[in-house]
Formats: C-alpha cells, structure tokens, sequence
C-alpha cells in the first residue's frame, strides 16, 4: 500500500449551540480515490472547509498532517499553495467571462499586471485537453453546459498544480453521460498520481471508483472501508446507522379513474423562436397512481412540466389539458394551482423557497387564501397548518420560525412537498424530488409520496436517478429530445428497457 | 437594529414548551426594539446637549411637522425596497404634484362652471389620482416590460422636475386656501375644552392640556393593551408559548408610558397636529398590510425570491404594478404635505427628497437585497434622521458637518446590521 499523504487527526468544530464534528479521523493515501459519505449534515463539508482553510487553523481542534507535515491553514490560498483544491458543489466560475478567463481567474498569466492573452489561451488550451474539452478556450462559460462547466472547473484546479483534489458532489446535476465522464477522468487522474476525495450521494458512483470509503455520521468518523468490503448495503447501514432492508418502501397501490389528461402539447423555445422543445406529448394519469418520466438530461422532462404549470417555461405553447374529462385553463401558475395541479420544483433554491423566510411563511405562500378571509391572514391558524405540515413531513427543525436558507438539503425539501401539500392539489408533478439529499430523508420522501397516492392524488415524478423511478413508481413514460417514446408498466420495466428505448429513439432521430 | 431578522415572539412558538425564561424572551426582543432604543438614545444625546430645546413640547410637534413628508414616502418606499425595486422619481414626483396642488387651488383661473375644481377637497384627490397614475405608469413599465426600476425611475424624476418647472413657469406659486394649510399647520380641534393643571405650574404659567389629544392617547393605550392581552389569551388557548408574563407586562408598562409621554408633550403645546393623525392612520394600514394581509405576505415573498413566488401561484407582475401606484399616491400625499407647510409651491420643492425617504429604509434594517424590512423600522429610521437634523440644527452644528454626520449615522446603521446578522448567522 502506497503511504498516506494526507491524515486529519481528531478534528472538532463547534459552532455556537452546534458540535458539528467531533473528533473525526481521516487518513487518505497518495494516489488513491478517497470516498466520503454520510447523510446530509453530517458534517461532510464541514470537514473539507477545516481541510482547506475556509474555516482557519484555531477555529477547530486537532490535527491536519499533509505531506508528513502539520498545516495551519489560514485561508483557501494557503491550502492551494500546497496543491490541495477544492470544488463546491455549487460552481464557482462567472458565467459571462470565457473558458480561458475562468480557468486563470486569480491566477492571470500575466506580467506586470498586463495580461498575456497568447500564454492564457495556450495555457487554458492545454488544461482543457486534459480534462478531454475540445471547446474554444474564448466561450463564455454560460455559453456551455453544466457538465463541462464541471470539468472546466477541474482544468482550473490543475492549472493550479492540484495534487489532493476535493470533490463536493460533483455529479449531483450532472446527466448519466457527463457524469461517466466525469468518474473517468478521476481515474485517470488517479494513474497520474492524484489523490481525490469525493463527496457523493450516488453509491453506484462511489462503489464504481472509490478505493476507500470514509462514512461520517452525526459529525463522528463511524468507519473506514477498503475496495474489497465497499457493498452500498454497507454503507448505508453505516452513513445511517440502521439497516435500511429497502430503499424504498413498499405499497399497495389503488389506482382509480383517469384523472389529468394532456393532450398534443407543444412548446417552443423561450428565446429561439423556431426550436420546438415539446413536441406533440399525449400522458394521462389516474387516481392514486404514481407515475414517472424518465430521460437523459435535457430530454425535456422539466420544460414540459413548467410549461404545463401555468406556462412556467416556453412560448408558443399548444395542446389541451384535461382534469376528470373536463378541459381546464393552466395558463397561469395561479390557475394551474386553483385547478389542482402542483409542481415541485428540481431547483428549490432558485425556483422553490424563500431562502430568507422561516419555513412557516414558506409553506404558506402558495395557499394563502386557505388561511386569509378578505385578504387578511389568520396567523393562528397560520401556524397551526405550519406545525402540522412540520409534523406530517417531519421537518427536522427547532420551530417553524427557523429559516429555510440553514436547513439542510432534505429538511428544504420537505418543505417544498409542505407548500405544495397544503395547496391541495389532485395532480402533483415532482421534478427530482430527491436531489442531493441523503438516503434517510429520501426513504421519508418517498413515504410521503406513497402516502398522497393512498389519498387518491395523481403523483408525476420526473427522475434522473432510474433505481428511484423503478422503485416508485407504477407506470413509466420514456422521454427523449421532446417526444415520449416508450411506455411501460413499472412491474415490466427495468434500466436496460428504459435505456434501449432512448437510444432506439436516437437511432430514428438521426 | 435587527427588527428583521426573527419575527417578534419568534422563539416563543416552540409549541408546548415550558414558559420561557425572563432573560431569554428579553434578548429576542431587544434585537426587535434596538432600532427604538437607537432613537431614544439620540433623543437624549441631543436633549442634553441641546440644554433641554429638543423635548420642549413647541419642538417635539416640530420634528412631526418637519418629518411627515419623508415618513409618508418611507411606507411606500418600505415596500417598493422590500420588493427589491428602488423609486428615485418620489422627491420629484412629489414636487410635481405640490406644483399642480398650487395651480388647481390659486394658479389657473377656471371658467365657473369648473370651478370646483379649484375645491381643495377635489384638487387634493386629482392630485392623489395623479400621483397614483404617475406611479402606475412607472410600475407598468417596471412590472411588465422588465425595465430596471433604477433606469424607469431616474427617468421619472428627470421627466417631473421638469414638468414642475414647466407647470409653475419656474415662479412660486401660493398662499394656499387656508382649508387647504390645515392639513400641515392644522391641529385637532379640542372638543372636550382645554384642562388646566395649576399644580405643575411654572414660572407662574400654568400648564394647558388640550384635552381631546390626552383622551384620544389614553384611548389608544386602552385599545392596544387589551388587543396584546387578547392575542396572548388566544395564542394560550390554542396551546402555543407566549411569552412570560413579567415582560408581557413591562413591554405593554414601557410602551404606554412612551405614548402618554408623548402626548402629554404635544398637549401641552397645542394637541395633535392634523398631518400627525394622517401618518398615524397610514402607519398602522401599512403595519397591518404588511404583517397582516396576504398582499403584503406577497410582497416579502416576491423580495425573497421572485422565481419561487412566481411559481408559488403570487401574480408578481401585477403586485410589482400595485406597489409603484402606492409609492406614487403617498408621494402625491407628501407632495401636497410638504407645499402646505410652506404655504406655496416652489420650483425645487422635493428635490433630494427621495434620498432621505430611502436612507430612513434603509437605516431601519430593510435590505437592499429585497425580502426584508418593516414598517416600523422605516418609521424609526426617518426620526432618527429627523431628530438629528433637528437637534443639529438647534446646537448650531453647520450645514456641512450636518450632511456628513447623517452620511456617517447611515453608514454605521447599515455596517451595525449586517455585523449583527452575520454574527447571529
């Protein structure tokens, strides 16, 4: 075994009221792939901002040794300078500047303050190849997709002679394509000798590259694993601490009359006015069934979902939309909801909450007349439906006062399904209801689900993640580039159907 | 200075929990009123150092006069920053709308047949529908066409200094009706008769009260109390927290003391001024409007986060339009305020105006961000610009240093803020 070059020894960081990590040990070995896994809050990133510097040497406890040498890091600087980088979950490139600009941001090539735009486009050229990009280094960022902003980001860590590379959920809004590249080039990365840590929900990911495997609970180290005993059973029973004997809990389901029909639906692009986007979808659900679309990204599952609610995307918008054989108006969001149709959101940062509200005016917001008589809110019975929402979606939070911007990935979530169960609606569409969450709050995430078919409500839920889709649902539609193109019984279905149906398409389309 | 960080009472809803704790329920709320204290720190700064001028009854009536037009601004302002806009046109939107006040009252002569229009009565409302239209129109632009509110209403306060200039053929223009003074120089008539207390007289003068204004303070201490005893009763009953009763009780002690302070301050002098029940009333609406109505619950809403609100069913467009109208209708209210106070309507009436309205948000804890603020922090923020403008004044501070301090003061009030926040965070 190669030697360790990085060893976290005892670290604790507490923040005021918080232990958010307690001695946590953490040994990664040069030139390895170095998994860490554990629920959301667990103190994951916490960890990687100790590492890094983010939060600086004598606002925690313990140890960091790296490279045989005790760090005191004060800023990210610091730990750059040693080789050691970063990438956030949430991108950190500006969108209206290029490629090139980008990937030397801090870094310019530059003498004397004048930038030397011959060496940057060389440079970025280079870097860019590495990450196998054959893109203009001149693009504008915006200008390309998320997958290949993730992998300009990586060409920016090595333009800074990265030798300990930390990835915050790299995949986690990547598609399957961009994300197979992206594991790729971490293995190859590793034959060149360097060291990764990734931080990923996705357990087919990490048993697929990982050499090892650190699992972090409730802000304590529970255990280390190596190649031979990784098995996703493991590690959710350890990132859990119960063993959790299906992912996903199971039903009855009764399923009853049709009740929301679409039909012909057609939209355009909001900006490119001749790009069809939709095009000539027909689905149907019924009473109590829960039903899903599955799809590469940019298929054009959520377009057609925001098109539907209340035309939330798109122009030139065509087809009818038919709730219990009766045609209805969604062409507005407020009409969409008084007509029984909710979406939740795949984006509840920038579409879903008021980061900056409490959870109690959140879950509200889209059902305000439910607690208003002549515009004026009842508070009082405001807060009763806040509280018994908390409780029926058990939001883990010290009152509904707490606001949703500290929340953890899973707790927003909840309050998202919240708002939108206390609007009441017959059809409810949820756009990738369990991004980025954790295993726990999933299985909760689907109980709820499971609960609302129960109720009779017709539940459409658009998923990257196929297990999910196969574990969920009852009846799957496939779409690709716009066009449902395959529609199947779940108990039918499995990954290699779904994918051939795609590619199927593909093959017609080309 | 925090007033919008927890909502008051916040951690009281732990539902169920044991009463909470004298010191524990009184730190949430001293970062609710430390904006309060602020004021009144600076009242007794300046009363010191003005050698007792700033609490005299005759000065404390002046700060109201002095501020209403800023204040009614503040409200719509309030809402305008809360939705994440800002209004550059107010200071000249309001001068415009002094300006025509001017021309329909004593500048255009009218055929008989629309002499009416020269009424106060109906010239005031076609000034408030003009300042509302004004508005709207703003708004239109603003909430529809996706212009920038900074570009919509820096060309809006272009656009009526001009026409202020144009319509008053850049003279003054007055005296106003004297019905139409009223409404700044105006006090509340005394109905009750004047009360004189022989015991408290000083240098041989006995101090007057004007009854009706004391009646109308004790009759305001009564309702809110029994409003704040009501509302606890109610939280009880449904099996929420409330806060312990000793702070209950201080909180209602300390607030009644305040207002009775100060309305014996004001009838002592002459009771109640006119424009004083104006700001009173428009207060509380938008008190209510914003902590109350769903409307105002919008308003936060579409601040925080405009996708989410759009996609939660708020009709962003439309309330954005609404704002614009309001902040419109109370500058057309201020504009007529401030053009009865100085009894004409001059060419640069208003100008500059809107930095002060906007500085009183500001300073008030609302963020430039959008999504947070209240009224009354706005309400605060003014007076205490307009206290030290005041109390400045009446030390002999110059004009310049005065300008840099209020520089000064809303620098700090924001930087204390957000250090709080931050730390809090």
């Amino acid at each position: 075994m190669s030697k360790t070059i990085l060893e976290m020894r005892n670290i604790t960081k507490t923040f005021p009221g918080v232990k958010a990590l307690s001695d946590v040990n953490l040994d990664v070995r040069e030139g390895e792939i170095h998994a860490i896994c554990g629920e959301n809050g667990a103190g994951k990133s916490t960890l990687m901002k100790v590492l890094s510097g983010v939060y600086p040497h004598g606002s925690y406890e313990g140890q960091i040794v790296y490279k045989g040498e005790e760090q005191h890091f004060r800023s990210i600087r610091d730990s750059e300078h040693k080789g050691i980088v970063i990438i956030h979950q949430e991108l950190a490139l500006v969108p209206l500047l290029s490629i090139a600009e980008n990937i030397f941001l801090g870094n310019e090539q530059a003498k004397n303050g004048v930038i030397d735009w011959d060496e940057t486009r060389d440079g970025a050229r280079k870097l860019l190849s590495m990450v196998g990009l054959t893109e203009d280094p001149d693009t504008l960022v915006t200008n390309i997709g998320l997958g290949k902003q993730q992998l300009v980001e990586i060409a920016k860590a090595l333009s800074k002679q990265v030798q300990l590379l930390i990835l915050d959920e790299p995949t986690a809004s990547l598609s399957e394509k961009d994300s197979q590249a992206l594991l790729d080039l971490l293995l190859e990365f590793k034959k060149q000798g360097i060291t990764s840590i990734i931080i990923s929900h996705k357990l087919n990911e990490i048993s697929r590259i990982a050499d090892r495997v650190t699992v972090i609970r409730d802000g304590r180290t529970i255990e280390t694993m190596d190649t031979n005993d990784i098995t996703e059973d493991r590690i959710i029973t350890s990132m859990v601490g119960r063993s959790l004997e299906d992912r996903y809990p199971g039903r009855e389901p009764k399923i009853g009359d049709v009740v929301l029909e679409v039909k012909n639906w057609s939209v355009y692009h909001p900006q490119h006015r001749d790009r069809q986007v939709i095009k000539n979808i027909d689905i149907s659900l019924r009473k109590g069934e829960v039903v899903g679309i599955a799809g590469l990204m940019g298929s054009g599952r959520t377009e057609f979902a925001m098109s539907l609610f209340g035309k939330s995307y798109g122009q030139k918008i065509s087809g009818d939309v038919f709730k219990n054989g009766q045609r209805i108006d969604t062409s507005s969001v407020d009409k969409a909801i008084a007509n029984g149709i909710a979406y939740a959101t795949e984006d509840r940062k920038h579409y879903g909450l008021n980061l900056i509200d409490h959870i109690k005016h959140n879950i509200t917001i889209a059902n305000l007349t439910g607690i208003a008589r002549w515009g004026v809110i009842d508070d009082l019975a405001e807060l009763d439906v806040a509280n018994d929402y908390r409780k029926k979606t058990n939001i883990r939070s010290s009152s509904v006062y707490q606001v949703v911007g500290n929340l953890s990935g899973g707790n927003q979530q909840k309050v998202v399904l919240s708002k939108w169960l206390y609007a009441n609606p017959e059809v409810l569409i949820l756009d990738e209801p369990t991004r980025g969450i954790d295993v726990g709050a999933k299985y909760e995430i689907y109980t709820i689900i499971n609960q609302l078919a129960a109720q009779g409500k017709a539940i459409l839920v658009i998923s990257s993640e196929m297990p999910e889709l196969l574990g969920i649902t009852d009846r799957l539609y496939v779409m690709n580039e716009g066009r449902i193109v395959g529609e199947m019984p779940t108990s039918e279905a499995s990954q290699e159907k779904i994918m051939r149906s795609i590619v199927r398409a593909e093959g017609k389309a080309s | 200075m925090t007033v919008h960080t927890a909502p008051t009472g916040a951690p009281a809803d732990q539902a169920k929990s044991a009463e909470l704790s004298f010191i524990g329920a009184l730190r949430a709320n001293m970062r609710d009123y430390g904006l309060l204290l602020a004021l009144i720190l600076i009242m007794l700064f300046f009363q010191y150092f003005t050698a007792g001028v700033l609490f005299k009854p005759v000065n404390l009536t002046n700060i109201i006069l002095q501020n209403s037009y800023i204040i009614v601004m503040a409200l719509g302002m309030l809402l305008v920053i809360v939705a994440g806009h800002i209004d550059l046109s107010v200071g000249s939107v309001s001068g415009f709308v002094g300006a025509l006040a001017a021309m329909l009252m004593v500048g255009w002569k009218f055929p008989p047949e629309l002499a009416f229009l020269a009424n106060p009565i109906v010239a005031g409302a076609i000034c408030l529908v003009v300042g509302a239209a004004i508005g709207a129109a703003q708004g239109y632009i603003i909430a529809y066409h996706r212009v920038p509110a900074f570009i919509v209403t820096l060309a809006g306060m272009l656009i009526f200094k001009g026409l202020s200039l144009a319509i008053l053929a850049g003279k003054s223009v007055g005296p106003f009706p004297a019905e139409f003074q009223l409404l700044s120089a105006g006090f509340i008539p005394d109905v009750i008769g004047p009360t004189t207390l022989p015991w408290l007289a000083e240098n041989g003068q006995n101090v007057v009260l004007h009854t009706t204004t004391m009646v109308i303070a004790i009759l305001a201490v009564v309702g809110s109390v029994f409003f704040s005893i009501r509302t606890r009763a109610r939280r009880r009953a449904r099996g929420y927290d409330v806060e312990p009763f000793s702070l209950f009780v201080v909180k209602n002690l300390v607030i009644a003391v305040l207002v009775l302070f100060f309305a014996y301050m004001l009838a002592s002098y002459r009771g109640l001024p006119n424009v004083l029940v104006v700001m009173g009333v428009l207060i509380a609406g938008f008190v209510f409007l914003t902590k109350r109505m769903t409307f105002g619950r919008r308003i936060y809403a579409l601040g925080g986060n405009l996708k989410a609100a759009a996609l939660s069913g708020v009709k962003t467009e439309r309330t954005t339009f609404y704002i614009f109208a309001i902040m419109g209708a109370l500058a057309a209210l201020a504009g007529m305020i401030y053009a009865a106070r100085l009894n004409s309507a001059t060419p640069k009436a208003g100008q500059g105006l809107e930095l002060d309205v906007i500085a009183a948000v500001f300073i008030g804890g609302a963020s430039a961000l959008g999504g947070v603020g209240q009224v009354a922090g706005a309400v605060i923020g003014a007076f205490i610009m307009g206290v030290m403008n005041n109390g400045m004044s009446i030390m002999g501070v110059n004009i310049d240093w005065q300008q840099m301090i209020k520089g000064v003061v809303l620098l700090a009030a924001v930087f204390f803020d957000l250090y709080n926040k931050n730390r809090s965070a």
